[in-house]
């Protein structure tokens, strides 16, 4: 159970990107999380890992708070929350397996990382994660050889290597064509079915989130507007979420 | 009507203040001219301008080759006045250098005619009178023509003698191939330590400015804060942290340099402490760590990296040890390869002068680390008002300590001899300061010491910058003597300044979501430099760095105007010698190697970045 409580972030220079923000996800749900550009979709799911720092409000997961942890815990914390990005975010000029086996990071002693050694049984582990997003045969070209879609199967199986309990997607889709955004989604909703992991998933379309997630919760202006089964976001929710000027697309 | 009378009013507004312009930037270059003292008479004078073709004649003309020369003396009898008995006419073979003086005796300051034959075409022919005095005396200088003929008449000074007296021909003539000349040698071995010298200073500066630049990267430092209390442990525990290391380092080096005797003794010592250095940090430092160990391995390790350390310093010393024995065995057997010899000699002495150095650094961050542990411990065991009070001791003690340190470098600089001003007064106003600090900071995470650092580095950096390497040349050549040494470290010191900033602007500009997806993962700051920094910043490092070893080719061909070596101090001397002609071989090789470096170091640009 992750619950985030009166969640506010204020950025230097006064711009109020959440507002009491208060919401909880079971262990295991595949929440989407829906709202305009700007709404504080991506802040949220960055004060969840604390790439944010929130300015008040709480964020606990199981026992831990999250919100309070000290920084050499954080990591501990991190490790298992598994992260994918809209541009997908890896390093272009290293190998894919590189990018691959930077999701052990967390696990790993310091000292080893430092020399670039891995232990072999992460190495096998990289190779099976590859394998699960079908570009094991890519592992040792360049990240920036490979094509948007491939890139964002990097980023899932970086995220895949953590043992993620959680996995903050921040608009994993939106920088890819619909087919492979379907492809994506699916080993989301794979990775959500079959490993039990809770799935936060930012999304812009309306029916990636009907086809994918049990669950939606919208931002409009850092506010939670709603809160409910993607299903009841009929027309008169669609415009209290996207305003009143927004036409339904796709 | 009315709006086309204001933008007239704006056109004629517009008009004065272009004229005003004009008239200021008049008045900004004729006092340029005053203070620069243009001079446009002295271009133009007579005496400049001769000065100007001599020296530009002798610049085109380089002193690069030579050719052997042979000196042909032809002689010729002669009398002043003339004898009684007329002198007898000599045998003439007309296919060797010859030589005719017409008339062959003159009264006193009478003219002859003075003629030689057969001599080499174009070479320098010099007209002696010789008297029996031998003291020689030049009559005229000419060249040979095409056919190595030359003829002159010459006028004759008063040298009366009853006795025969000589003209003689002197021609220097050039025999055999050309041979590059004594300057283009020398040309050749400054040249080539030039660019030694630009080599050794780029790479030095390079691996001090690679992890430097770091520091005065504003998106790496800006988010690491520290609570006051971690603030003042870590400043009291730095200090410690240098004895401590220093202490045992130079201890344990001076214990293994007094066993390692032999050859045999340093080699089993360097073996075995790597050796047990890498076991036991193997064993300390598993590769996975899923869950914090129980107290009792923690100790365990810790204990056990401490002795890791040991042996490594014990492995590091006796590898130095080995490196030095290496050097003079070299040195004994190949005396052609002394230079390598004295190399890997050098190289030992360095790693011995720098375990000490790194082993205190490291002991001062292992120190700070621990003070941080310390402090955070602290933080969550004390009840709030006992750690405001921790703090505020810390922070006076801290504040105390650092401006007392100060103070101390004040006192060893300007040697004051006050204790009341350099070291009590500084660590009254320190405790002040960190009492101040601890009450405004206190409790949270929320000193922003990154920053701290990335200021400083940054002035810091740019202050080092601005003093150019020739100036920098001057105290190194106090310090280590003039020469090319004194080159290396000015020139590696400026590049150190230069690079770092250079280096951190790129690190500024890497992409920043790597970076934020590495953080994702748990990694630590170090891991995340590693991981997401460094592989982006790679390109722009080699391209960088090679631009840079482009200008110290450049500079150290000056740096020998300062002392510095290289072929500056050549060509300075030969400036101020006014040998033109091997001042110019100087200027050629530096624009061949610059231009040579210039092209090389693009295309190699190219095709890595």
């Amino acid at each position: 159970m992750l619950s985030v409580r009166q969640l506010t972030k204020v950025y230097e220079g006064g711009v109020v990107a959440l507002r009491d923000v208060t919401f909880e996800v079971p262990r295991g749900q595949f929440l989407a999380v829906i709202g305009l550009s700007g709404s504080g979709k991506s802040t949220l799911l960055r004060c969840i890992n604390r790439l944010v720092e929130p300015t008040s409000g709480t964020v606990v997961w199981g026992d831990i708070d999250i919100t309070a942890a000290p920084q050499e815990d954080l990591r501990r914390i991190r490790r298992r929350i598994g992260m994918v990005f809209q541009h997908f975010n890896l390093v272009h000029r290293s190998s894919v397996m590189t990018n691959v086996l930077a999701g052990r990071l967390g696990y790993v002693s310091p000292a080893w990382s430092l020399i670039n050694r891995f232990p072999a049984a992460d190495m096998a582990k990289a190779i099976h994660q590859l394998e699960r997003v079908g570009i094991a045969d890519k592992a040792h070209q360049r990240a920036d050889e490979l094509s948007g879609g491939q890139q964002q199967r990097v980023g899932v199986a970086r995220a895949l290597m953590q043992d993620p309990e959680i996995i903050l997607a921040d608009e994993p889709v939106a920088s890819l064509d619909p087919v492979l955004a379907h492809s994506i989604m699916q080993y989301l909703e794979k990775i959500n079915q079959e490993d039990g992991v809770t799935v936060l998933c930012s999304l812009h379309f309306l029916d990636l989130v009907h086809r994918y997630a049990d669950r939606a919760i919208a931002l409009n202006e850092g506010q939670l507007v709603f809160d409910g089964l993607p299903k009841e976001i009929d027309d008169r929710r669609f415009k209290e979420i996207y305003g009143k000027d927004a036409e339904r697309v796709g | 009507m009315k709006r086309a009378v204001r933008t007239g009013w704006r056109k004629a507004l517009r008009s004065i203040l272009l004229g005003l312009a004009v008239l200021a930037a008049l008045v900004i270059y004729a006092y340029g001219f005053q203070v620069t003292k243009v001079n446009l008479d002295e271009v133009r004078s007579e005496r400049r301008q001769t000065q100007l073709v001599r020296i530009l004649r002798a610049l085109a003309q380089p002193d690069i080759l030579t050719y052997p020369e042979e000196e042909v003396t032809l002689s010729a009898p002669f009398y002043m006045p003339c004898p009684a008995v007329p002198p007898q006419q000599r045998e003439i073979n007309p296919r060797q250098p010859y030589l005719l003086v017409t008339p062959s005796c003159v009264e006193p300051g009478g003219r002859a005619q003075v003629e030689a034959f057969n001599l080499e075409p174009n070479a320098d022919a010099i007209i002696f009178l010789v008297p029996n005095s031998e003291v020689t005396l030049r009559l005229d200088t000419l060249t040979t023509d095409a056919s190595g003929h030359i003829l002159a008449e010459v006028e004759l000074p008063e040298r009366t003698s009853e006795a025969e007296q000589a003209i003689r021909v002197v021609t220097r003539q050039n025999v055999g191939r050309p041979r590059f000349s004594r300057t283009a040698y020398d040309t050749w071995d400054k040249i080539i330590e030039t660019v030694f010298l630009a080599l050794l200073a780029t790479t030095l500066g390079t691996l001090i400015a690679v992890p430097l630049s770091f520091l005065a990267a504003r998106n790496l430092m800006k988010g690491i804060t520290i609570s006051a209390l971690g603030l003042a442990l870590a400043i009291l525990a730095a200090p410690i942290g240098v004895v401590i290391g220093s202490w045992i380092a130079s201890r344990l080096v001076g214990w293994t340099v007094s066993i390692s005797g032999s050859t045999l003794v340093s080699l089993s010592g360097a073996v075995a402490g790597t050796a047990v250095a890498w076991i036991v940090t193997r064993w300390a430092l598993p590769p996975v760590e899923l869950a914090p160990p129980p107290v009792p391995v923690r100790l365990a390790r810790i204990v056990a990296l401490f002795a890791a350390a040991l042996a490594a310093i014990i492995g590091i010393a006796s590898i130095s040890q080995v490196l030095i024995q290496a050097g003079r065995a070299v040195e004994g057997w190949l005396p052609s390869l002394v230079f390598l010899g004295k190399f890997v000699g050098d190289l030992g002495d360095i790693l011995q002068l720098l375990l000490t150095g790194v082993t205190a650094l490291a002991a001062a961050g292992l120190m700070v680390s621990l003070g941080g542990k310390l402090s955070r411990a602290l933080v969550v065991g004390l009840p709030r008002l006992g750690l405001r009070f921790a703090e505020m001791i810390a922070s006076v003690l801290a504040g105390a300590l650092l401006l007392a340190l100060l103070g101390g470098a004040w006192e060893w600089l300007y040697q004051v001899g006050r204790p009341d001003v350099t070291l009590y007064l500084p660590a009254g106003v320190g405790a002040a300061l960190g009492l101040a600090l601890s009450l405004r900071y206190g409790g949270r995470d929320a000193i922003p010491v990154g920053l701290a650092v990335y200021y400083l580095a940054r002035t810091i950096f740019n202050g080092l910058r601005a003093i150019e390497a020739l100036i920098m040349a001057v105290v190194f050549v106090v310090w280590v003597g003039i020469g090319p040494f004194a080159g290396v470290l000015a020139l590696s010191l400026h590049s150190i300044a230069a690079m770092a900033k250079l280096y951190s602007e790129q690190v500024e500009s890497i992409l920043p979501g790597p970076l934020e997806a590495i953080t994702a993962t748990g990694a630590t700051r170090i891991q995340t430099i590693i991981y997401a920094v460094i592989p982006q910043i790679i390109p722009p490092y080699i391209s960088f760095t090679m631009y840079r070893w482009d200008i110290n080719v450049r500079m150290s061909t000056i740096i020998g105007f300062a002392g510095g070596g290289g072929i500056g101090f050549l060509l300075f001397q030969n400036i101020n010698l006014l040998n033109y002609r091997a001042a110019s071989v100087q200027m050629l090789a530096i624009a061949i190697v610059v231009a040579t470096m210039d092209y090389m170091s693009s295309a190699l640009r190219e095709r890595v970045v």
